[in-house]
């Protein structure tokens, strides 16, 4: 490689970059836009569930019940209703997803046997919505129901030690709020390298056919690999720039805590953009029209970082064929080694092994890259 | 390896097939140092794909060639040090400006830091674009995108130049500039292998290959090529109308060849053939107005004409 070509590559090509409102909109708006909506509207959390509540006792016990829901937090609008019918109009109307029914004899069931039910109704159009609500609601009976057994055995004056109850006293690690945003949002800078690392490369080889300025160039001393580098470098810069916005965002904007060391995070995302990079100049040099290659660029790098990632959806609830898909899923190892590293703090030695595995594609991608680009028209 | 007495371009049998398709079929010749060779021919003729595998952009399919004295096929890292090209489409980067395609090339070619400013200096005086280094070259007329793109292609002071088309679409006015050009880089030595389908470009030259489906027709000057033996008298007639009367002088006999030049007729006739006056008088007893039909010596056009027309009858024959 001759330094003097391949200074003028990269100059070229970064003016190109500047010069083209496209690519330029690419590199600097996309993160800022990417952040903004998958950081605000992306979340895995369910609160505010809209609920209501029929209490046909209508007792001192059923009402407690009511206000307990209205002061978990986690249910909205606990409105009560005066029919059954009523549950059905505030579901169709969507006022509610949830409805809870104490029957009329719920308290006389629970002194005389021991033992009492409550209804719930749900709106199961969205499973996942349901099933969290589920949960929610069973969180506050079984408050109820542990109200009510200590009532009864102070009570019936017994010690509570005689029972041997156990009791689930959680403690979460990493996401201690168990915000889901925490979670999400270090994944986001793996989606916004792979979208804008991708989507600027894919063009740069097709877009000198497509103008018809490959012919001069490959006419001229610059090597393949000059062409390779002098192209890559300058969108190695913005990919970084990029990282560092999201990062920026993502710790002083969006609060999420970072505890791990920041040259490991360089390091695995600099790995990770020379992946993406590779990839979209491999697709630029196979396919020699602009279009094409952005869609193909957007297939192959944007999807299963969204999908496979396990960026949003956990790989290990994923049925097992597609876990072993995962494994040459190259953003796994990446968005793991985020995630590590924001909320684990997480050492290079914990992550040697997803390390490894971004060093062997960066290697064999731009081994591929290199190998691609030929200097001729045929 | 590079001896100044060679000659500058070399091809011998060049050859290039795409699938069943000849392009390029056996051409040979040798073109000297410091000479300008026209590359005449009809579209399709096969004159960019032979400019491309001198320039080291397609492999010859068979037979060889070098260019500086470097193997096409080979060396073409070292062909490439050693040419300058451009392209029939425009190929400068039309989002960057004038001084920064300069300073590109300068940087492709490798030119020395300390003469890069005069250079590329000399390539803005060159293309007559002094005073406008920071406007976008997409935003320039034709001319001056021509002259930039030879500017840029001539930075590295290159022995041989290949330019393919250079001209077309481009305004009498910059063509005859552009022209000018180029001879003044012959004078310093530069080898220029030019491609053109204007005829009156091929009397710049100093040689001239006549290409026609893949194969080297003719060769020589300019005055040579006018000298070459039609196979009869050629004779100018002034006559209306000119379509009518093509058909009807090809049915006279000794007649080999008739067509419209401008406003009249060039006639090319076999020895034995009609006589001047006979010519005339034959064509208005059918009914055209003709003049005097005089004698003319032939053009550069009527030998490309006699010559492409033969390889078409040969071809028909076989």
């Amino acid at each position: 490689m001759n330094p003097r070509r391949l200074l003028a590559m990269m100059y070229k090509e970064a003016l190109q970059v500047v010069r083209d409102p496209r690519s330029l909109a690419i590199a600097l708006i996309m993160p800022l836009m990417q952040m903004g909506l998958l950081g605000y509207g992306v979340s895995l959390d369910i609160k505010h569930v809209p609920m209501c509540v029929y209490d046909q006792e209508n007792s001192q016990l059923s009402r407690e019940i009511v206000s307990r829901f209205d002061a978990a937090g986690w249910f909205s609008t606990v409105r009560v209703l005066r029919s059954q019918a009523d549950i059905r109009g505030a579901m169709n109307a969507g006022s509610c997803i949830a409805a809870v029914v104490i029957p009329v004899d719920f308290s006389r069931q629970l002194t005389s046997t021991g033992a009492s039910s409550i209804q719930a109704v749900f709106d199961a159009t969205d499973v996942n919505t349901t099933n969290i609500a589920q949960g929610y609601i069973q969180g506050v009976i079984a408050e109820v129901n542990a109200q009510i057994q200590s009532q009864w055995r102070a009570a019936h004056a017994l010690s509570p030690s005689r029972l041997g109850q156990v009791d689930l006293e959680p403690s979460t690690w990493f996401n201690e709020t168990l915000d889901s945003r925490n979670f999400i949002i270090p994944g986001v800078v793996a989606v916004i390298l792979a979208l804008v690392g991708a989507q600027l490369t894919s063009l740069t080889i097709s877009r000198e056919w497509e103008r018809g300025t490959m012919e001069q160039l490959i006419s001229t001393p610059v090597t393949a690999l000059e062409v390779m580098v002098g192209k890559l470098i300058p969108y190695f810069v913005v990919g970084m720039i990029d990282a560092a916005i999201c990062l920026g965002l993502a710790v002083y904007w969006f609060d999420v805590p970072f505890r791990g060391n920041l040259l490991t995070l360089f390091a695995a995302t600099a790995l990770f953009s020379l992946v993406i990079l590779g990839i979209g100049y491999l697709i630029s040099v196979r396919i020699r029209s602009q279009l094409a290659a952005s869609q193909v660029a957007l297939l192959v790098t944007l999807l299963p970082t969204t999908l496979l990632s396990g960026y949003t959806f956990p790989i290990d609830q994923m049925p097992r064929v597609i876990q072993a898909i995962t494994l040459i899923v190259y953003p796994r190892y990446y968005v793991t080694i985020l995630r590590d590293i924001f909320l684990k703090a997480s050492s290079l030695l914990d992550l040697w092994k997803p390390m490894l595995a971004l060093v062997v594609y960066a290697v064999l991608i731009v081994w591929l890259a290199a190998k691609a680009f030929r200097k001729r028209l045929d | 390896m590079n001896t100044p007495a060679a000659d500058a371009v070399v091809a011998e049998g060049l050859t290039k097939r795409f699938g069943a398709f000849t392009a390029v079929d056996h051409l040979s010749l040798r073109i000297a140092r410091g000479e300008v060779m026209g590359f005449i021919g009809p579209n399709g003729a096969g004159k960019s794909t032979a400019i491309r595998m001198f320039c080291g952009l397609l492999p010859p399919t068979e037979g060889s060639a070098t260019v500086a004295g470097f193997n096409v096929a080979g060396e073409s890292q070292q062909v490439r040090e050693h040419i300058g090209y451009m392209s029939q489409k425009f190929s400068l980067y039309g989002d960057l400006t004038v001084r920064e395609n300069l300073r590109f090339f300068a940087g492709i070619y490798r030119v020395p830091p300390r003469e890069r400013a005069q250079r590329m200096d000399y390539a803005v005086t060159m293309a007559g674009l002094k005073g406008q280094e920071d406007a976008l070259v997409g935003t320039l007329a034709g001319g001056w995108k021509q002259r930039l793109a030879l500017g840029c292609a001539i930075l590295h002071r290159p022995p041989v130049l290949f330019l393919d088309e250079p001209t077309s679409g481009v305004e009498p006015e910059a063509r005859r500039r552009f022209w000018d050009l180029i001879h003044d880089l012959a004078a310093g030595g530069v080898t220029t292998l030019v491609s053109t389908h204007y005829m009156d470009e091929a009397e710049y030259c100093n040689r001239i290959a006549l290409i026609d489906r893949g194969k080297l027709v003719a060769i020589g000057s300019p005055g040579e090529l006018r000298q070459s033996d039609l196979g009869g008298t050629l004779y100018e007639i002034e006559c209306a109308p000119l379509g009518a009367a093509v058909e009807a002088l090809h049915e006279v006999p000794g007649v080999l060849e008739a067509a419209i030049f401008g406003d009249r007729l060039h006639v090319l006739v076999g020895s034995g053939g009609p006589s001047a006056p006979a010519l005339a008088a034959r064509m208005n007893a059918s009914g055209l107005h003709a003049g005097v039909a005089r004698q003319v010596l032939p053009s550069l056009e009527d030998v490309f004409v006699h010559l492409v027309a033969r390889g078409q009858e040969t071809r028909a024959m076989t």
